[in-house]
């Protein structure tokens, strides 16, 4: 496909409002409320799961709406295993988006700054590791465990997430990478400064949002796994897994409970960097 | 040669991997090791009496030490969720118990922990309760099993229900000593049924199209297919195997076979997604006990299945000492009743029964009546009339004739 | 020297990551395709034989299923771009200064547990549950009515599980669009439907290239909402293969399905990739 790209126009000139006077309101209307209704439909889930965290049930188990109630988050870690998991899962997830950030940025950093033999396979590998389905990664790594009989536990579990992370932060650290100026590097080169010294402390600080919002995706991918874990995991229980486990029996609330404090932790970061990150760009 | 197969050391020995560099570069995994036991031609055949037991016992026992905590993996639905026994456990012994209800099929059970067993790596639970099912015998002859040291069972010689150390899964009760027994028969509905149920064949009523639950373990699913054309499953062949995977695709094809389950069914009762379905006994009663429901449970007239649960001890558990202690504990004739009061599945100790009439007689009013009900329940003391009724698994002579069984009902599951 | 460490600085820097996506994505895949050559059973092991009957076995056997996910696949990835086109044109065009708000709000399902999400969707159609309950309380609907455990229950959970991987490609293809070029377009065919043919479905193509790719393999290989929301009649090859590696230890089996799903897919990627450029999906992939 050729680059029918055209060039971006300044977003200063707020591109949508110079396309406004051959709006036809009749279409846009309809388009408001049909994107509109999908957003709705995306919520309802959501609304569903917070709403049953609230949700003054009497047994363990929560089907039925039975009156509202606020006892479930004070009862928030009663059932062991789940906190357990839980917490197995944040910890997996700290050490593996750790561990791709550092290996990801490498790549990244490379690509983006250098020409090298392999930089083709490097790219292909990456794309691939993106693209490919998780059951396959999952299966895949499943069957070099047991051919090696490795075992599973939380260390295979690490492995596998840095593994389909890893490209993911390399992607965004080299998009950032590419757009650097190398003049500022030079100049701090030409006062003497040595590579490694040009390096963390001009360029690692320029690039430093991108490996951290690279960490953060990696962390989030990490926690919400549930193909791939639950291939790599053996009798190791992480977050997603208990909730697999535990539908067919029943979920308890507090998996609720759960479910919607990461909800609201997860939006409250993403309001926060974006906030940031805007009023960055105007400074 | 039954002698060497059932010897877990030499099991173990030899289904570990010696891990060398030509390994590495082959990666072709878990060859190799097979030629050993194939040449035997001999799956968990013979018997694994006290032949092989007494070294091997002494030599899995032999410096182990109690820890004062254990990892129990249990089935849902098998103990008062508030644990009273092992609350009595505990304050006896010091044992902390973590008790986790992890296995919900014998199947993807066997799959987690089978790669960190091979391994020679704990699967973090020192006891599991596992089915008599095919599963057994793989756990069995992997060497995943720890032989059980009897001088530290007093309470099991004294009160298990001896039928049970006969049984061909695991005679003597080498490896393992039952947790519960139990049938596999309907539950339904009856307010969305609208008549009383009593056949099998009622599973094949189009008049229960997308309402019909079946279980996805083969065993339990092929089991049913035979007895509903009237066939022993215990001395089924290959040609009926082949006979009942057609009678139960010809029930999937038709559409009236909603999913096939796992311990999930009683949830999917529950909701209203199935109004009949296949069923372990005492899930339903408690059930109903639980959410206040009235869902009947019956053993079909063609016949049912019975099984049993098993306690057993992986030969990778840090605290195996702990976990026979909590084995011989649930053999005390008192724990053995309350845990039959609740469960509502067969107590393999025959005592229990009159304890539970002694402990009935303490009550009045609707518990006493309640628990006369469960000491006469024929579900967790089958009359001689209701074991008529109930079949044995499928037994296999050989690991490819079990492989042949799963083959022939697994697309049914899988479709 | 300094030039010699300039030149291997890259490789450096590659090395740890690179090494481990050797070690943990290309290895296993050929101990994987190792596997699917294999013959056995779990307890007395799996043996290397060149066992391509597994292939043979595995097609007879679950060609239904394959089948079944490739049709799902298509028929969610069409109600995807059904979707989502109008809502990213909406946004792109229409957003003004609330665009990142928009887009938020359609990434707000990502910050609920892919299972937990799913289960949800499971917890409102149930067949006794708040939507289908009264409408059978009132004789709308046969008390047997049930939504779950239908093909369409199975493709709107993946429908609704994957729509964000649909509208962002659409929508960064749409906003790279520059509204001069519109309004030129619509001076010059007056007609508005023509200047939507001729200029912005062109422009706007290889971001619906893009999001069919990474909808459509990550569809039509998932079993989690088939597991959740689907019957019987439902079964898709991912839950075959899962099923045959964590159900019944039959990795021969198991490993060749994998291979055999792969195969399928990346005959689709690569005639994919080749149309856009390997780097473009990649941009668009980590938006």
């Amino acid at each position: 496909m050729s680059q029918t790209t055209l060039e971006r126009p300044a977003p200063a000139a707020e591109p949508a409002h110079a396309a406004r006077p051959k709006r036809r309101l009749g279409g846009g209307t309809l388009l408001f409320i049909y994107t509109w209704l999908v957003i709705l439909w995306l919520i309802v889930p959501i609304f569903v799961m917070i709403a049953f965290s609230f949700n003054d049930t009497k047994g363990r188990y929560n089907q039925e709406w039975q009156g509202f109630t606020f006892k479930w988050y004070g009862k928030i870690f009663e059932i062991e295993d789940l906190t357990k998991a839980l917490w197995t899962s944040l910890i997996i997830a700290v050490i593996s988006s750790l561990l791709s950030g550092a290996l990801g940025t490498g790549i990244g950093y490379a690509l983006g700054r250098y020409r090298f033999r392999g930089s083709g396979t490097l790219n292909l590998i990456m794309f691939a590791t993106i693209s490919s389905p998780e059951l396959i990664m999952g299966a895949s790594l499943l069957s070099l465990f047991v051919s090696l009989a490795l075992g599973l536990g939380a260390v295979t579990i690490t492995i596998a997430h840095v593994m389909f992370s890893i490209s993911f932060v390399a992607t965004i650290v080299r998009a950032r990478v590419v757009t650097l100026d190398r003049s500022i590097e030079e100049a701090a080169a030409d006062l003497g400064a040595s590579a490694w010294t040009t390096f963390w402390k001009v360029t690692f600080p320029i690039i430093l949002p991108a490996v951290f919002s690279g960490v953060l995706l990696a962390f989030a991918l990490s926690i919400d796994d549930f193909v791939v874990t639950n291939f790599t995991a053996g009798s190791v229980t992480t977050f997603p897994l208990w909730i697999w486990g535990s539908t067919r029996v029943g979920l308890p609330p507090q998996v609720n409970v759960m479910g919607t404090l990461i909800f609201a932790v997860g939006v409250l970061i993403a309001v926060i960097t974006n906030i940031r990150s805007r009023s960055g760009k105007r400074g | 040669m039954s002698a060497n197969i059932s010897d877990p050391s030499l099991l173990r020995g030899m289904t570990q991997r010696r891990f060398g560099r030509r390994d590495a570069l082959r990666l072709s995994g878990l060859a190799g090791l097979g030629a050993a036991l194939a040449a035997c031609g001999v799956q968990g055949k013979g018997t694994p009496g006290a032949s092989a037991a007494p070294d091997a016992v002494e030599k899995f026992w032999a410096g182990k030490a109690k820890t004062n905590k254990i990892d129990f993996a249990n089935w849902p639905l098998y103990m008062d969720p508030k644990h009273p026994e092992l609350k009595k456990f505990t304050a006896e012994t010091g044992i902390e118990v973590n008790y986790q209800e992890v296995i919900q099929e014998m199947g993807p059970w066997f799959a987690k922990v089978q790669p960190q067993l091979a391994a020679g790596q704990s699967i973090g639970y020192d006891l599991m309760v596992i089915t008599n099912s095919f599963q057994f015998s793989q756990f069995r002859d992997s060497g995943f099993l720890a032989p059980l040291d009897h001088s530290k069972l007093p309470n099991y010689t004294k009160n298990a229900d001896p039928a049970y150390a006969k049984e061909a899964f695991d005679p003597g009760n080498v490896y393992s000593v039952p947790w519960a027994s139990g049938m596999t028969g309907i539950a339904y509905d009856p307010d969305k049924v609208g008549r009383k149920l009593t056949k099998l064949a009622d599973l094949w009523d189009p008049a229960f199209k997308g309402k019909v639950g079946m279980f996805s373990d083969t065993q339990e699913l092929g089991n049913f297919g035979l007895l509903a054309l009237g066939i022993d499953p215990a001395k089924s062949t290959s040609d009926d195997w082949q006979k009942a995977a057609d009678h139960l695709k010809e029930q999937k094809k038709a559409g009236i076979v909603r999913k096939y389950y796992d311990q999930s069914y009683v949830d999917a009762l529950g909701k209203g997604e199935v109004w009949i379905t296949q069923a372990w006994s005492g899930d339903i009663f408690q059930k109903n006990l639980s959410e206040n429901r009235n869902f009947e449970f019956f053993v079909p007239e063609e016949g049912g299945t019975i099984w049993t649960d098993n306690m057993t001890i992986p030969i990778t558990a840090k605290a195996p000492v702990d976990a026979i202690t909590l084995i011989d504990f649930f053999y005390r004739t008192d724990v053995a009743a309350t845990l039959a009061e609740y469960i509502n599945y067969v107590a393999p100790v025959p005592s229990a029964k009159e304890q539970i009439i002694k402990d009935a007689a303490k009550l009045s009013g609707a518990d006493k009546t309640a628990m006369e009900a469960i000491a006469n329940s024929k579900l967790v003391f089958p009359s001689a009339a209701e074991y008529a009724k109930l079949h044995y698994y499928v037994s296999f002579e050989a690991a490819s004739e079990q492989q042949a069984f799963q083959k022939t009902f697994e697309p049914i599951v899988l479709g | 020297m300094d030039r010699v460490k300039r030149q291997l600085a890259p490789y450096f820097l590659v090395l740890p990551g690179g090494l481990w996506l050797l070690l943990f994505f290309a290895i296993p895949m050929i101990a994987m395709l190792s596997l699917s050559l294999q013959q056995g059973d779990i307890v007395n092991g799996y043996q290397f034989t060149f066992h391509w009957q597994n292939y043979t076995d595995a097609i007879d056997s679950y060609h239904t299923q394959l089948i079944r996910s490739l049709i799902y696949g298509a028929v969610a990835t069409i109600f995807l771009i059904v979707l989502a086109f109008p809502v990213a044109y909406w946004i792109a065009f229409y957003g003004g200064k609330r665009k990142s708000t928009y887009l938020f709000l359609l990434l707000l399902p990502f910050f609920v547990s892919f299972v937990l999400r799913t289960i949800s969707w499971r917890q409102i159609l149930t067949d006794d549950g708040p939507v289908l309950k009264p409408l059978k309380e009132i004789g709308l609907l046969s008390d047997s009515y049930h939504i779950l455990g239908t093909p369409a229950a199975v493709i709107g959970g993946l429908v609704y599980n994957f729509l964000p991987f649909m509208v962002l490609p659409i929508y960064v293809a749409l906003e790279r669009i520059d509204p001069r070029v519109v309004e030129a377009a619509r001076d010059l065919y007056a007609n508005p439907a023509t200047a939507f043919r001729k200029v912005i479905l062109p422009l706007a193509l290889p971001g619906v290239f893009a999001g069919v790719l990474m909808s459509f393999v990550p569809v039509s290989s998932d079993y989690v909402n088939s597991e959740v929301l689907g019957s019987s009649s439902t079964t898709m090859i991912g839950q075959v293969i899962q099923a045959q590696y964590l159900v019944n230890s039959d990795y021969p089996t198991a490993s060749a399905l994998s291979f055999i799903l792969m195969a399928v897919l990346l005959v689709g990627i690569f005639a994919y990739a080749r149309a856009l450029g390997t780097e473009d999906v990649m941009k668009v992939a980590a938006r």
